[in-house]
């Protein structure tokens, strides 16, 4: 069936049996190889990507579901040469060992500042009315969704906060 | 995943037509599609909703919130109203899953989402729930994360939701529409059926009844907490959970609306749990009695015995921190 999704700023036309997860859209149909397929049931995080500016997991979506979406990637987020803050942090805090979780936890911290900055509370705030801190126990809860398999987690909350202060 | 056709409903009255003749809704999918990778569940048609007007907030006569079914749990636990109002809905909403998946997960899917039971999702092993009259595997299985209350010889499976849990100590309603187009509310203890010997039918809904949307009661006074005791601190499912609401009145308990999760079947209130502690001055002697009563017909499986000592503690932590006095 016929659908269209606006991938990274550009509209796209798919044609796909219905039961094509939006990850494997991605992957298989557009040649957007960035987005990872880890345990493909909700569980890693690895597959993140933001749909109308919210972060979601593309394998537990169908793309025909997405009819006018936009969808960003992380190819969306930045290129070599033109990377975002949080792109560069990742590098120069060593953010990742094999690189697998990388984009999926890049795409998330993305969407994650930026609820943030809409001051939305997490499990781990103490006052659900008022914003929050970027603690180290805030960004851990509210990564929780992004599973790292080399544990590079000290290193990947060092590169969110150093984005964060540069106003990533 | 086996084949299926792909309706997308534009009228609430279409799609419930459009179930009864062999489809089923599809709102986030984050439950239905992992089921349905795994063939537990093969659907013929997946009737599409999220094109419906069921995602607004909106305020009720009495003080309430009328909660459309397609609103999502981020959007759900974010709302201004939710955090300050009724704080444990909002608690309970931002302890389940991860922001990914409640950023997908609907108000309706999360009711109606199936239990994470590790052999329900194993189609090598017998289940009563995916397959009735084959079994429970679990009754003499890995039963750790499963039900001490409310189960049946046919089934001990937990109904995993956090969302619910906080909705049945705050009274909340579900409404429905039904596919010959009438309409009803019902509680959540309405709402779900207890295993018995038919573990397949989870709630009292027909065929085609769709989920328009829940309403909250208008906000009461006192404390409210949630409490979900887990393996790991964040992202995982909660072993017990208990939902608070309690006011003090001169240094007695005025109010105790309680429910737990992780325990049974459903969403677990006990009136007379409730009862016991209203009109009494605070104590731990209390609250063990409290918990007494809530365990008194409660029975573990080998694996999840511990749940008996964990639910007294927690029940025993929450009403402590609701009822002490702040300085
Ligand atoms: C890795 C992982 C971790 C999780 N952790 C937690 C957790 O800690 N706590 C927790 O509470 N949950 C947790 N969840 C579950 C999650 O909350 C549910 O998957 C989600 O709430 C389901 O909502 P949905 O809109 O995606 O439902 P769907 O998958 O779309 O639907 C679920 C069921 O509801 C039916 N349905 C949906 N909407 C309606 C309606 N309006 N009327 C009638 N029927 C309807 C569908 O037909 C289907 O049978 C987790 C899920 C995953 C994958
Ligand atoms: S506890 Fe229920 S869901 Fe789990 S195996 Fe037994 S019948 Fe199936």
């Amino acid at each position: 069936m016929q659908t269209n999704v606006i991938i990274n700023g550009t509209q796209r036309r798919l044609e796909l049996d219905p039961r094509t997860t939006l990850l494997d859209a991605l992957r298989h149909h557009l040649g957007l190889s960035g987005s990872k397929k880890g345990c493909d049931h909700g569980q890693c995080g690895a597959c993140t990507v933001m749909v109308n500016g919210r972060r979601i997991n593309a394998c537990l979506t169908l793309a025909c579901m997405h009819d006018g979406d936009e969808v960003t990637t992380i190819e969306g987020i930045g290129q070599p040469g033109n990377l975002s803050a949080l792109q560069e942090a990742f590098v120069s805090e060593d953010g990742f060992q094999c690189g697998y979780c990388t984009p999926g936890q890049i795409c998330s911290a993305t969407a994650m500042l930026e609820e943030i900055r809409n001051e939305w509370p997490s499990h781990v705030t103490d006052d659900l009315v008022g914003g929050a801190e970027l603690t180290n126990e805030e960004i851990s809860e509210r990564m929780s969704g992004n599973l790292c398999r080399c544990s590079a987690y000290p290193n990947i909350v060092e590169a969110i906060r150093k984005a964060a202060g540069k106003g990533a | 995943m086996r084949p299926f056709d792909y309706i997308r409903a534009d009228s609430a009255e279409a799609a419930t037509r459009q179930v009864a003749d062999g489809g089923i809704f599809i709102a986030g999918g984050t439950n239905l599609l992992d089921l349905m990778k795994l063939e537990v569940m093969a659907p013929e048609a997946l009737i599409d909703i999220n094109r419906l007007e069921l995602n607004q907030i909106e305020e009720t006569e009495d003080g309430g919130l009328r909660i459309g079914a397609l609103v999502t749990n981020s959007d759900l636990a974010n709302d201004t109203r939710v955090r300050r109002d009724w704080p444990v809905l909002s608690r309970a909403l931002l302890a389940g899953a991860s922001a990914q998946l409640r950023n997908k997960a609907t108000t309706g899917g999360n009711l109606l989402q199936r239990t994470r039971c590790l052999y329900f999702y194993d189609r090598a092993m017998a289940c009563n729930k995916r397959e009735p009259g084959s079994g429970c595997a679990a009754r003499e299985g890995f039963n750790r994360i499963l039900a001490v209350l409310g189960t049946s010889e046919h089934c001990i499976a937990t109904h995993p939701s956090d969302m619910a849990v906080a909705m049945r100590a705050l009274g909340a309603k579900v409404e429905t529409l039904k596919e010959d187009g009438e309409t009803r509310q019902l509680t959540l203890d309405e709402l779900y059926l207890l295993p018995g010997d038919r573990p397949d039918r989870e709630t009292v809904l027909e065929v085609g009844e769709l989920i328009t949307g829940v309403v909250l009661p208008a906000r009461v006074d006192g404390r409210q907490t949630y409490r979900k005791v887990r393996d790991r601190a964040s992202y995982a499912f909660a072993l017990v959970s208990v939902a608070g609401i309690v006011a003090m009145e001169d240094g007695r308990i005025a109010r105790a609306d309680l429910a737990f999760g992780g325990l049974a079947p459903k969403p677990w209130r006990d009136a007379q749990v409730e009862a016991l502690l209203v009109g009494e001055t605070p104590s731990e002697a209390l609250f063990n009695k409290a918990a007494d009563q809530l365990l008194a017909q409660a029975r573990g499986f080998g694996d999840n015995d511990f749940k008996l000592l964990l639910a007294r503690r927690t029940l025993v932590s929450v009403l402590t921190e609701l009822t002490e006095t702040r300085t």
